[in-house]
């Protein structure tokens, strides 16, 4: 059995619906992004896996149990990074990090002591002083320093400097390899590409891809470069082609254009009865398959869709 | 200062003072722009307790007689406390009468208003780290000071104006009396706004400064209390409280103006005072600075009760001290309270049907009682709008988040609210007591004490519980449940004066509570409120285990 598994699920705020029908697996000892846009439902989703809110329809099981019902039964087994973290403004990091522990059942004291070297972190301020990396240190530290099957994490890195970041990676690793499940919730999609399983993207309170990385490679788009001595046109009837930019010059036509991954073949065919004189090809990476799912957004927002590659589809930065 | 913030701030590092106060008008419009709808209710506030009054006392007191049968009342401790120093009550006029029983609490209304706008434009501003963007702009360095500072004025102001307005037309009282008076709870006001902005250097944090300075009011509203109790018309005591420079105006009676001279000198003074010390500490800082904590939590520090215990004990500590000296203070004068009484009640049939045939330091143990349960209230409510908190500010979800039922959270919050009530109003009552002894005045019993207060505890449970059913199913409704104090105090305090309806006056669970020693004991009531208070109580528990959490 996984350790979250999630058909349908729906729940809506008023008449603002936040999820609507979304899936979501996570299996057991693996660890899964989940990316989606601001206000896609991520938090949302997490609030429901956690017993906090009430779905209104759909299946959901975690560890086996029900979220709502059994709520105190898995929170024994799991712990949980909020994606704001607020704590008590008169406690300190250190007294944070051992409430919530022993709330939890129990703290390991050398592996706390060791956390807190490792994240720089001083446990002797009152929580009012410290910075928001910080207080997303204490419960980093918090979370990490418990022995569960699950850790459910909110953008567990927002105000994380790179050289933190990197030390969570190392121990999101480490839990891993400590048979642990884990559920990552972030924007930062080279933190997920770095330590992620599998990832769920998000949209609109809905699931709009999901599988492991190397599936969803497979599903975008390569983007390429030659310079051929014939006549290029032919490729851009081809399916598949995308966003092609030809310019003839004294040495041959030079075009560039994307190309579905599953198209790949026929196109390398066609260039080859062309005379190609160079040729690049560059892999896709999911920063670009993220953003291809946020096209619509960026487009309203003013920012011309990207494409493989990075560039524009005219060709020219903007 | 306009044309100060819009030349660029490139001159060769000449920080004279004109500099230092660089775009004060920029952000005088900005924070009153922010503040309008704040300001807008506390302004309504104020001129809706003016009118309310001004009706009520110009149709309720209307005839000479009325007028002189309250003043009979106000010779007592209690309404000496509550009131002012008692001038002009040999002939009670409109005037007087306004003089000598509203000053206190509007003075105690703007004074708070205008502690909270200085501490929220200035320290709590500088912690959300806004101010920081602002600061490196255009502005001075006691530009916000100063803007808040103007702010308070300006809102000052315009609530005496209107006041002013309502008490000229409705009561018809004199143009110039009305601006002495209302000249004088202004200025008071001021001089606790500029309180607030010392307080302000010395706390490392805003909530301290606020806290400091209202702490500040409340000893100072004591002060007033205790000196003009000691000798009618204010003792040596009195003068040292801010309220009694407009009280001691003898305005409406024979009218002095130089008091108000006081106020004017503690403003100046004080603001010097917050310039120099903001010039000795850092943004963000307080001259106190943060102590540093313990790396590890204490062994206790591990239930929710212990962590809701840990936010509360601070609060409750102070609440404790200022019960046990308000009480106690009061208490040593019961041995008097007796004679002095019977004396009134002799020569005013009022004051005797009042206080009816009995002891007449039984009624006054009564009334203290009332108060007391009052203040129960006050922390209560407070103490349950803590989970409120908790919860918008995402802690409930981070500790429901572990294996801790909603039961068990919302139980914490709540044990920690009514013990702490419970023990202030056990607390007054034995400090009243203990008042009373010191000065040899044995009757009534400790025990009786205990009991006056004791049977105050159904009825706050009833209030907390319906709050806390309030925030079990309209979290978002939290605070209408201050309603109960407001309606508490009002119908307590001001049933006869305001002649409340006797419907109104039952929707208080503090109506239902025998007046322990005055009247006698009733039970059903008493028992009537318990199971109401435990009905309410199941009912938050329901509500709670079935909500979404947070709810923002
Ligand atoms: N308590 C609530 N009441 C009303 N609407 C809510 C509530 N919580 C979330 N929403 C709405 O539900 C939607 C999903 O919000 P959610 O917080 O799950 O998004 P998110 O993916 O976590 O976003 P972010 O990346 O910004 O954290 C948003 O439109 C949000 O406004
Ligand atoms: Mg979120």
């Amino acid at each position: 059995m996984s350790a979250i598994e999630i058909h349908d699920l729906h729940k809506s705020f008023g008449t603002t619906t936040a999820l609507d029908g979304l899936d979501l697996v996570v299996e057991h000892g693996q660890i899964a992004g989940f990316l989606g846009p601001n206000g896609s439902g991520k938090s949302t989703t997490i609030r429901v896996l956690l017993g906090l809110l009430r779905a209104d329809a759909g299946t959901v099981r975690l560890l086996g149990g029900d979220p709502w019902s059994d709520a105190v039964a898995l929170h024994r087994r799991l712990t949980y990074v909020p994606g704001d973290v607020s704590l008590w403004p008169n406690l300190t990091g250190g007294e944070a990090i051992d409430l919530m522990a022993r709330l939890r059942g129990g703290l390991d004291a050398a592996r706390k002591a060791d956390l807190l070297e490792r994240f720089e972190l001083d446990p002797s301020k009152k929580a009012r002083t410290y910075s928001k990396g910080n207080r997303q240190k204490v419960a980093l530290v918090a979370a990490l320093a418990s022995d569960v099957e699950l850790l459910v994490l909110d953008e567990p890195t927002s105000g994380l400097d790179p050289l933190m970041e990197a030390v969570f990676t190392e121990q999101l690793r480490e839990a891993k390899a400590a048979g642990r499940s884990v559920l990552l919730s972030s924007h930062i999609m080279s933190e997920v590409e770095k330590v992620c399983d599998t990832v769920t993207i998000i949209r609109a309170g809905r699931a709009v891809e999901s599988g492991t990385l190397a599936d969803l490679r497979h599903l975008t788009r390569s983007s390429v470069t030659a310079v051929v001595a014939g006549n290029a046109s032919p490729i851009a009837a081809l399916p598949g082609v995308h966003d092609v930019v030809t310019t003839v010059d004294t040495s041959g036509t030079r075009i560039a254009f994307d190309v579905d991954n599953d198209d790949i073949a026929a196109v390398l065919t066609a260039l080859g009865t062309m005379g190609v004189l160079t040729f690049t090809a560059n892999p896709p990476s999911l920063e670009e398959l993220f953003l291809r799912h946020y096209g619509d957004e960026l487009a309203a927002a003013g920012v011309p869709e990207p494409s493989a590659g990075g560039r524009t589809s005219d060709g020219t930065p903007r | 200062m306009t044309a100060a913030a819009a030349t660029p701030v490139h001159t060769p590092v000449s920080t004279s003072l004109a500099d230092s106060f660089a775009g004060t008008w920029l952000l005088l419009r900005f924070m009153a722009r922010c503040d309008r709808v704040r300001l807008g209710v506390w302004t309504a506030s104020v001129v809706g307790l003016w009118l309310y009054c001004a009706t009520a006392f110009t149709t309720v007191y209307a005839d000479a007689a009325e007028r002189q049968q309250r003043a009979e009342l106000m010779g007592t401790p209690a309404s000496i406390l509550m009131t002012g120093p008692g001038y002009g009550t040999d002939n009670y006029t409109v005037g007087a009468m306004f003089a000598n029983e509203m000053v206190l609490w509007i003075v105690i209304v703007l004074a708070v208003m205008s502690i909270g706008e200085v501490v929220r434009h200035t320290r709590a501003e500088e912690e959300s780290s806004r101010s920081e963007l602002v600061r490196a702009a255009v502005v001075g360095r006691h530009a916000p000071a100063l803007a808040a500072m103007l702010l308070v004025v300006a809102a000052n102001l315009v609530i005496a104006l209107l006041s002013a307005l309502v008490l000229v037309t409705i009561s018809g009282l004199s143009i110039g009396g009305t601006t002495v008076m209302l000249g004088g709870t202004v200025l008071t006001a001021l001089v606790f706004a500029a309180v607030a902005s010392v307080t302000c250097q010395l706390t490392p944090h805003s909530r301290g400064a606020s806290g400091l300075a209202m702490g500040v009011l409340g000893a100072m509203v004591l002060v007033r209390g205790a000196g003009d109790i000691q000798r009618q018309h204010g003792s040596a005591l009195s003068w040292v409280s801010p309220i009694a420079w407009t009280q001691q105006t003898r305005v409406f009676v024979d009218t002095r103006t130089w008091p108000l001279a006081l106020s004017v000198v503690a403003v100046v003074v004080l603001l010097a005072v917050a310039v120099v010390l903001a010039g000795h500490r850092d943004f963000g800082a307080g001259m106190f600075a943060e102590r540093r904590g313990r790396p590890h939590a204490h062994r206790l520090l591990r239930s929710p009760l212990a962590l809701a215990w840990r936010q509360q004990r601070t609060a409750l500590a102070w609440w404790t001290v200022g019960t046990v000296v308000m009480w106690l203070a009061t208490g040593t004068y019961l041995k008097d309270i007796g004679p002095m009484l019977q004396d009134m009640s002799k020569d005013s049939e009022f004051v005797s049907q009042v206080f009816g045939e009995q002891d007449l330091s039984y009624a006054f143990v009564s009334l203290m009682m009332l108060f007391a349960g009052l203040v129960a209230l006050g922390y209560g409510l407070a103490a349950v709008a803590r989970a409120r908190t908790e919860e918008t500010a995402g802690r409930a979800e981070y500790v429901l988040a572990t294996p801790v039922s909603r039961g068990r959270w919302l139980a914490a919050q709540l044990l920690v609210a009514g013990a702490g009530a419970a023990v202030l109003v056990v607390t007054a009552g034995l400090a009243l007591a203990a008042g009373a002894y010191s000065v040899g005045a044995h009757d009534p019993h400790v025990g009786t004490y205990a009991a006056a207060a004791g049977v105050y505890l159904p009825a706050v449970g009833v209030v907390l519980g319906v709050a806390a059913a309030v925030y079990a199913w309209a979290p978002r409704w939290t605070a209408v449940s201050w309603a109960f104090l407001v309606l508490g105090f009002v119908v307590g305090m001001f049933a006869e004066l305001l002649r409340v309806p006797g419907v109104v006056q039952r929707l208080s669970p503090l109506w239902w509570v025998p007046r322990l020693p005055a009247e006698a004991m009733a039970w059903p009531p008493t028992v009537g409120l318990a199971v109401v208070a435990l009905a309410a109580f199941a009912v938050a528990f329901v509500g709670f285990t079935r909500r979404d959490i947070p709810v923002t």
